[in-house]
């Protein structure tokens, strides 16, 4: 019967050391032991939250750049297609416009050949002719020196003459 | 496996600190048995010894033991003295109101000629710093040392990983809020977390001190009906105080209203037997283990050979392992039935409480 009839004096020191502890480890060691796991957890749980966020954003930023990559390379491509058409254009420009220049420049040519030549060609003429005229009354003045080769070349010309 | 590997060499590991302590256990034991020679071994009597409350602390076996205070409150005022006082055996202190002397580990009122005086000795209220009282002091300073310097490191180390006793304490601490207190109590957890891991912590460390033979244990603490009668009535206290409006209602106005005469009664019985069955589960499984060692330790003295001693220390060792399970065990489920009962009472859809308790 002395088992299971509890004795006052260690109710009353069981009670009282049992608050006591349960005072001072509730203030001093659950609290703060839970309110640091607590926390703890928390923060675990932002820091995953956060690292999902960045991933998302990284592969969003990935896709983006990706996509600017692309759209750059295409503009890129376009830019080159278009300097060369333009350059083809210039240098089709280019060759028309000498191509005619030159042309051009020839047919002045050919007018100026053409005028050199013919004020030229005048020049001999005139030339040829005044030398011929000089040769002519050289010639003339030599065979008319004597009377008798005069007479004969009227005579020569009279004979020629016929009277109709 | 390697698992298994592992658990086995632990399982060796324990077995063998048992057996030490039993060994040891057993060799005090023997040591006091020449003076009691002449009358035969009671067995029956060295385990109600071994059990009860005693107002010197025996720190190993018989042999080494420490005197405590006794303090006495009297119809005439305080009397404080030392246990030595009783030594020898029977020895009648001359008190300042009284004279008093020790009967079976109780502190009576006797005359002069050490005849028992019981209306005297009814009188007197014995508040002694018995050997639980003194062990139990012991376990709360280790509990403080324990949990003050992880909470201490929780504070150092804040946010970081645990590490050292932290890491010790707080699965523990983990275990007791995510699988005891959340799924038993709900959201209003948090409230009663203090209350339940210093249950859980205060019975568990006194049940491993009572399953050492000697100091720092060698007291039946979590084996006496004052103990557990005090940790269930603050139990009690809790889930009352903290009873909701369902929680009456769910006692006083039962459903169909004819059921009023039968229900009524058996609910008022309910609110007292859920901690009645506490404080009778907890004093009765670390009774139990106490009372089944020392017996088969008895054994040897019974047949009073060493030659049975093998077979005594082998069983003894096989239920010291079992103790081992039953003190974590017991403090597991005081804890989380006390989680259930403040459920019950704090809970607030009545239905879902009901549930549970099926």
């Amino acid at each position: 019967m002395d088992l299971v009839s509890p004795n006052p004096g260690l109710i009353f020191w069981t009670a009282i050391t049992f608050l006591i502890l349960l005072f001072i480890l509730k203030k001093y060691a659950w609290k703060p032991i839970l309110k640091a796991v607590n926390d703890r957890e928390n923060s675990i749980e932002s820091a995953l939250l956060r690292a999902e966020a960045v991933r998302e954003e990284m592969s969003r930023l990935t896709s983006e750049n990706e996509s600017l990559l692309k759209q750059a390379r295409a503009e890129r491509d376009t830019i080159l297609a278009e300097a060369t058409k333009v350059k083809n254009q210039i240098i089709a420009d280019a060759k028309e416009a000498a191509q005619k220049e030159g042309a051009r420049q020839l047919e002045i040519a050919r007018i100026e050949i053409n005028n050199q030549k013919a004020i030229a060609m005048a020049d001999v003429k005139n030339q040829v002719a005044a030398l011929s005229l000089d040769i002519a009354e050289k010639v003339l003045r030599k065979q008319f020196e004597d009377q008798k080769k005069q007479d004969e070349l009227v005579r020569d010309l009279l004979k020629d003459v016929k009277l109709s | 496996m390697i698992n298994g590997s592992i658990l086995k060499s632990k399982i060796l590991n324990i077995s063998l600190i048992c057996a030490f302590f039993l060994a040891f256990g057993a060799f005090t034991a023997k040591a006091s048995e020449p003076e009691k020679k002449a009358e035969k071994f009671d067995a029956g009597k060295t385990a109600m010894e071994h059990i009860t409350d005693k107002h010197e602390w025996h720190f190993l076996g018989e042999k080494v033991v420490v005197p405590l205070p006794i303090i006495l409150y009297t119809d005439k005022g305080l009397e404080f003295f030392s246990s030595e006082k009783f030594n020898p055996e029977g020895n009648i202190y001359k008190g300042k109101y009284y004279n008093y002397s020790l009967e079976h580990d109780k502190v009576k009122v006797v005359d002069a000629e050490g005849k028992v005086d019981e209306a005297a000795t009814k009188k007197v209220w014995d508040f002694s710093i018995t050997q639980n009282v003194a062990g139990m002091w012991l376990s709360g300073l280790v509990l403080l040392f324990v949990f003050l310097s992880a909470s201490a490191a929780y504070k150092k180390r804040a946010g970081k990983a645990p590490k050292g006793l932290q890491s010790f304490v707080e699965p523990v601490i983990l275990f007791i809020r995510d699988d005891v207190a959340l799924p038993n109590i709900g959201v209003k957890y948090e409230r009663f977390m203090p209350l339940l891991l210093t249950v859980f912590f205060f019975i568990l460390i006194n049940n491993f001190f009572g399953m050492i033979p000697f100091f720092p244990g060698g007291y039946n603490l979590t084996g006496n009906i004052a103990v557990t009668f005090t940790l269930a009535f603050i139990i009690f206290l809790v889930i009352n105080l903290n009873g909701n409006k369902y929680y009456w209602k769910h006692i006083f106005s039962p459903n169909p209203w004819w059921l009023f005469p039968i229900m009524i009664p058996v609910e008022i019985v309910g609110i007292f037997s859920k901690p009645i069955a506490l404080m009778i589960r907890l004093f009765a499984n670390m009774l139990a283990g106490h009372i089944v060692i020392i017996s088969l330790i008895s054994l040897i003295f019974i047949f009073n050979t060493i030659w049975i001693a093998p077979v005594s220390v082998g069983f003894a060792l096989f239920i010291d392992v079992i103790e081992v399970l039953v003190v974590f065990l017991q403090a597991y489920v005081f804890t989380i039935l006390s989680a259930l009962f403040i459920g019950m009472a704090v809970q607030e859809h009545h239905d879902e409480a009901h549930q549970e308790v099926i």
